[in-house]
Order: structure tokens, then sequence, then C-alpha cells
């Protein structure tokens, strides 16, 4: 059997869910028996180069780059896997999503007080090589279609491995409850 | 302000059990509770802000800053916006120059939306200044801004009043009773005290019997045998005990529990007395919800009376020993302190949140002691029960139904109101009674209930198979199910969730932005069977009845007007309603670009 292909991305997440994957610890060993990775953070491709099994999702979408690329893994991949709380619910990103956008852009660039010392001119990032903020950050289902969820900020390891495995083997998933509670 | 502030607390014992009247006293005295009310009102009762904070926030007419010296609260209920909602609202705007949801800028007027205050037979409706108005027009509410204008006693603006009771004295109300029928139980002769002074020469047990032989079932819509529920308290061992009367019909499209109240009071506290002889308790309580405060004073009245003829108080009835009274407690403006565990918190001055069973109210009820709950009209029919004998009350209704029950009839029909009727009636009977044609849908019990199609019309009125606490509400072809009243109902369901429970606070608001998904003509047919996914999980994982019932208004559409919902998804694998441009274009603009959609 050829080995499956994964790819991963984080978009408007903190990088935690991929720090949660690399928690497997040793079993990274048997994970790269099992997968190759294509487009990933993980071994630095950037641009697809093949057709994949698997695409891993972190975090949500905030800007028109996000969507762009969660659409990438769309037409890339086989199967999409929303993992974390940002790709399933938009998570600490979303906080913005009750405020202004115009607030939130003057808060960042004008009146914060980092942006007073950092940007004393008041300079508003505009230009056209820069992504467009969205006016809210989205969860990724509701830019594509994702066919699975991992809930947990960030999931643990043993969630993200059970799955992958069976994803890959066809095998039934595993989840005891030591994996899935949050609190 | 500190002056009538300490003056509100010590008139309630600094008593933090009763911090609802306090709060509620404070509200009408100065308008809000604020945070200096708040910080005095924690130190003086021994507790926390919080505490205090977290009663205030949770109900709906505890305002933080003042919701104007004229607040109108408007009726947001299916059945008003049926009858023109929008027109009024829209009035309101215009005369008093402030947007709803908003107070206006010189502070005289507040308009805001509230949930069903229970006049769904006289809609438009608003409570202004806890003062009822109905069947408003753009019109009248033009006179009603001149009178705030004027400086006005809203008192003043109520010129006509209703049948009955509605223009005595005590209530000099608006509000029309709309009996249109009236059966052998509620609403049938009767004279005060017969109940009780029959009573007074039985034993609990042989009163006990008598209302197991009567087949009576709770009437709130739950439908718990009554004669169980008090054998069940009777027997619990502790001393102190509770009689509770539930007069929070929340339910939007109900309204039955008023017109009791309004016509027939001394017969639900009769049946409160007779409960209380029964298991054992002193005292009781009738927890009114605040939209019908405009009755209190009637009700007090009442109670008063009651006392002077020696059927409340010490001695009842001449019996030795025997002494019960009975106390009114407000509520403030929240659906779920219908569900009896939250409306206990309720009266203990907490947050309405229901609490986890067991404990059940008859074995740890109010101040944890036993409690017997029970709906206003069921407790009618005690006093008719005793009155008459059970098999009297037997041999009304069906099989599994006895006696009567008043139907809160509205909704596009010619005669909307307050009927009693005797179990086992068709759907079909009831619209020819009310005149309705050219029926869509009937709402059965309320949004919590379920919505019927016109095959089903042939479906009786009875716990053996539609049961209901008595709200129909009748939509006509001419409405939008989805739009017009699904998603209101749902809307209803994510305000008045209490928040205690995940899957009641979070998915009845992803219930509804998918149900709007659906109504837009972007959702799938996967996506609606999601939906009766996830109403399986709301009835699985919440702790009461609002949370379990809260994905009904959906659940039963899909299951009844299931055309509907295909009319307007699509059958493909997946549809997003995302568009780049109207994404970007508000920070496109705040930052000087021009948006790229190349990208």
């Amino acid at each position: 059997m050829s080995k499956k292909i994964v790819a991963t991305t984080s978009l408007a997440g903190c990088f935690g869910c991929h720090m949660s994957l690399l928690d497997i610890d040793e079993r990274i060993l048997d994970l790269i028996e099992l997968v190759e990775f294509n487009k990933s953070p993980i071994d630095d491709i950037k641009t697809f180069t093949k057709q994949c099994d698997i695409g891993i999702i972190e975090g949500g979408c905030c800007n028109s780059e996000n969507v762009h690329v969660l659409k990438e893994f769309r037409k890339n991949c086989k199967i999409l896997v929303s993992v974390g709380e940002c790709a399933i619910m938009g998570g600490l990103p979303a906080l913005r999503n009750g405020i202004d956008i115009k607030e939130c852009i003057d808060e960042a660039y004008l009146n914060g007080p980092t942006a007073k010392i950092g940007n004393p001119e008041g300079i508003l990032p505009n230009d056209d090589e820069l992504p467009m903020i969205l006016d809210k950050v989205y969860p990724c289902h509701e830019i594509v279609k994702i066919d699975y969820f991992l809930p947990g900020c960030a999931p643990r390891a043993d969630l993200i491995w059970n799955a992958l495995v069976a994803l890959v083997t066809g095998n039934a998933l595993e989840l005891p409850y030591e994996v899935v509670k949050f609190d | 302000m500190k002056a009538t502030l300490q003056t509100i607390i010590e008139k309630h014992q600094k008593d933090a059990t009763r911090l609802m009247d306090i709060l509620l006293d404070i509200q009408a005295e100065h308008g809000s509770v604020n945070d200096e009310a708040i910080a005095l009102v924690a130190s003086q009762l021994g507790i926390s802000k919080v505490d205090v904070e977290q009663t205030r926030s949770f109900y709906h007419f505890f305002t933080k800053e003042s919701a104007g010296k004229y607040t109108v609260y408007m009726n947001d209920s299916v059945v008003a916006n049926m009858k023109g909602k929008a027109e009024v609202v829209k009035a309101f705007e215009k005369e008093a120059n402030c947007k709803l949801g908003s107070v206006s800028a010189d502070g005289l007027i507040g308009l805001f939306n509230t949930a069903c205050i229970g006049m769904s037979d006289q809609e438009p409706a608003a409570l202004i200044n806890g003062k009822v108005f109905t069947n408003l027009t753009p019109a009248k509410v033009k006179e009603i801004v001149a009178g705030f204008k004027a400086d006005k006693c809203v008192k003043e603006m109520i010129t006509e009043y209703g049948d009955g009771q509605n223009s005595s004295e005590l209530i000099k109300s608006m509000v029309k009773n709309n009996l249109m029928k009236k059966g052998a139980v509620t609403f049938s002769e009767y004279k005060t005290g017969t109940a009780l002074r029959k009573v007074v020469e039985m034993n609990a047990d042989q009163i006990v019997a008598e209302v197991k032989t009567s087949g009576i079932r709770g009437r709130g819509g739950a439908g718990f045998p009554t004669g169980l529920k008090w054998d069940f308290c009777r027997k619990e061992a502790e001393p102190v005990k509770y009689v509770m009367c539930n007069a929070d019909e929340g339910e939007p499209g109900t309204f039955k529990d008023r017109v009791i109240l309004t016509e027939v009071p001394a017969l639900v506290f009769e049946g409160m007395t007779v409960a209380g002889y029964t298991i054992g308790a002193k005292q009781g309580i009738l927890y009114l919800r605040h939209e019908y405060k405009y009755l209190v004073k009637y009700l007090d009245k009442v109670l008063e009376d009651l006392r002077t003829q020696n059927l409340l108080g010490k001695n009842i009835a001449g019996k030795q020993g025997f002494d019960f009274d009975i106390r009114i407690q407000l509520g403030a403006g929240a659906y779920v302190c219908g569900e009896e565990s939250a409306l206990i918190e309720s009266c203990e001055g907490k947050r309405g949140e229901p609490r986890n069973r067991p404990p059940f109210p008859v074995q740890k009820g109010y101040m944890n002691k036993p409690t017997v709950i029970n709906n206003v009209e069921t407790l009618a029919h005690i006093t008719k029960i005793i009155e008459k004998g059970g098999a009297w009350y037997k041999g009304i209704g069906t099989k599994e139904s006895a006696g009567t029950k008043l139907l809160s009839i509205s909704g596009d029909c010619e005669k909307p109101g307050v009927y009693e009727i005797e179990w086992g009636m068709t759907i079909q009977q009831m619209l020819d009674m009310v005149g309705a044609k050219d029926v869509q849908a009937v709402q059965v019990a309320g949004p919590s209930g379920t919505c019927i199609n016109p095959k089903q019309f042939g479906r009786a009125i009875a716990y053996e198979d539609l049961a209901t606490g008595g709200a129909m509400t009748i939509i006509g072809n001419q409405r939008n199910l989805l739009k017009d009243v699904v998603h209101n109902y749902m809307d209803f369901f994510v305000d008045e969730s209490c928040g205690s429970c995940v899957p009641c606070r979070a998915l009845s608001v992803l219930m509804k932005e998918r149900l709007e998904k659906v109504i837009n003509g972007h959702a799938t047919k996967n996506e609606v069977n999601e939906l009766v996914e996830w109403g399986s999980f709301m009835k699985l994982a919440n702790r009461c009845g609002l949370g379990q019932t809260a994905s009904n208004p959906i659940i039963t559409t899909i299951q009844n007007f299931r055309e509907k919902y295909d009319a307007l998804t699509k059958d493909t694998d997946y549809v997003s309603e995302f568009n780049m441009e109207t994404a970007v274009a508000a920070s496109c603009a705040v930052v000087g670009r021009k948006p790229n959609l190349e990208h």
C-alpha cells in the first residue's frame, strides 16, 4: 500500500495545533512510515506538488489569504479536517467579531500602546500585496466543505494521532473519554 | 438615592432570599438598578456584588441604565408580528425619534422588544411602564407619544377598559378577557369557600384519594398526575413545606392563566389552600410573571378578602391549627422561570437557572423544603374537584385526559380568545369553532410544542394525542412559515436560554443560523438532515424542558413541512454563503485600498 499523502497549514491560528501534533513524540517515527507530507510547515513545502489524501487545517479565516489557502487545500486534498477551536469556531481571533472593523484597525495601528511607538506616522497597511482583512473571522466550514472536526485547544496529541491513523488505515477511530475531555 | 435604597432594603428585612423584591422595588423607584445600587444592596445583604449583579443581569426587566422615563416594551411574538407590529414599531421610532432597542437622546422614551406578554388575542401589544396597551396602531402610537411629551402619567393614557374585572378599580386595564367559551370546570358557577369548608372535614388521605380519582394532570403542559405529586410531597418527613402556584405564563401564545387570575383568582387561592392543608404547608407563593404586574393590587385585595372570610390565615374555616397564607412573588422577565426548579431559584432571589433533578421539588424545593408546584389552572380545578368530587371530574373529557382544558387561541382566525373545552376535541373542530379558514399550520402548545400540518387536523387535543398547556397559534396560508414563524421562535429560544447547558446556549444559535441559511436558499439537503441530528442532541444533553424543546420549532417543521425545506435547499454536496467582495469591503475602505479580488 502506498503511503497516504498529508498536507497541513495554520491559517488564523497560533501553531498550537501543529505543536500538539508534534507532541506525538516518538510516534513521529511511525508517522513517517505511514504518511508522506506535502505542503506543510513541517517539511516547509510551500506549494502543493501533488494531489493529497488528507489536509489538516489549523486556524480559521481572518483574511483573504487564509481563504485562498483554504480553497487550495480543498482543491488538492480528498479529505479536509478542521483541527482545533479556531478552525472549527473561529477561536480566540474571533473575539474581534463583535467589534467594528474600523475600531479593530485603529486600535492595532493607531491607538494601541505599541502602535503609537511603532507607527508614529499612523500608516494603515494598504499595500496591494498584503492580504485583505475580512469583516469577521470565519470558521473553515463556512468557506469550504470540511469533512471532519477534531475539537480542542489544542486537540491533544493522542486525538490527532488516533484520527490520523484511523483515516490512513481505514480503521474505526478510537475515542476514549480521556482524549476528548477538556476540563 | 441612597436613602430610598436603604428604605427599600430595610422594607425587605435585608433578606437575601428576597433579592427579587428588592431589585424590583429599586427598578420601579429609580428606573434602573445601577452599580451604585448593586454595591449598596450587596453590602447590606451580606452577599457579594456578583451575587446581586447576576440576578440583575438575568432578568429582562432589570436594567443597568435608565430605560427611559417612559419605557415601551413591544411584544415581539409571532402573532404580534402577524398583526402589524412592524408598523407600530416604525410609528414609535418616528414619533419618539429613537431606534428600537434604545432610549431617545433626551432620555424620555425607551423602545425595546420583549418576549410574548400574554396578549396574543389582542395584538399588537406593548407594556408601557408596566401598563398593558393592546391593539396598537400607528395612529394610537402618535397619541401615546404625544402623551409622553406632555408629561402625562401612563395611567391617564388608558381611557377605555376591558371587560369583566379588567375595568374594576384595582385593575383599570384595557386588556380584554375574550372569554369565548365557558366550560363545566374553570368558569362554572362557584361559591368561594365551599371546597375549603368541605376539606376541613376530610383528612389528607381522603383528599389525595379524591384528587387521584379525578385523574387530573398538570395543566402547565407536562401533564404530571397532580394526586401523585401531592402524595409524594405529603410523605416527606420534613415538617416545613410549601405550596407554589406557577403563574409565570411565558409560553408564547398562552394567555389563559391571565384570564383565570382576572376573573376567578379566589378559585386558584382556594386550590392552593387545599394543597397546603393536604401536604401540611403553612405558606404558599403565587409566582406571577412581571408582565401581569398590573394584576397585583387586585390579587392582593382578593387575598385580603379571603383572610376576612377566614378562608386564609389562622384556623381556616374554623379548623383549629389549619393555618395557611399566600404571598405574591413577582418575576422580572424570564421565560425559563416557568420551569419549576428555575421558578424556585427565582423565588429565592437568584438567577432563574433550572436545578439538577433529582432531588425533585417535592423532595427539596423552595428553601430546600418539600414543595408542591402547580399551574394556575390545575389549582383552580382542584377547588372544583373538592366541591363536586373526583368522579364528576373524571366523567369529563377522555380516558387519559380528565376534565376540561383552557385553550389560548390566537393567530389567523376570526375569534381569538380563551376557550374552555373538553379534552378530546379535534384540531379541525377547534378551527371551525374559532372561525379559521385557509390554515397552513397550527402551532400546538407554543414554540416548545409541535407544528402540525392540515393532514393532522383530525388529531385530538388530549394527553394521549396532542398534549398541550393550551397555546394554539393558527398560521394561515398567507404566512411564510419558516421566516415568519419558525425563525421568530428560534430567536425567542436563543434569547431565553439561561446559558447553563452548552448545547442550549450554543447549538440553538447554530440551529438558528442554519435556518437562516435555509431561508436564504444557500443550504443543502444534507444540512437540513444535520439539523435533525442536532435536535436529538438538544433533547439528550440539556438539563431542563426549555433546552430539550428549544429545537422543536425546527425539528417539528422538518417532520411536518419537509417540502418547505426541500423547496429552499439544494441537492448538492456543499454551498458556502461566503462572499469575498462583501467580506473585505469594510476593511479596505478603512485602510484606503481598492479590493483586489484576483488575489
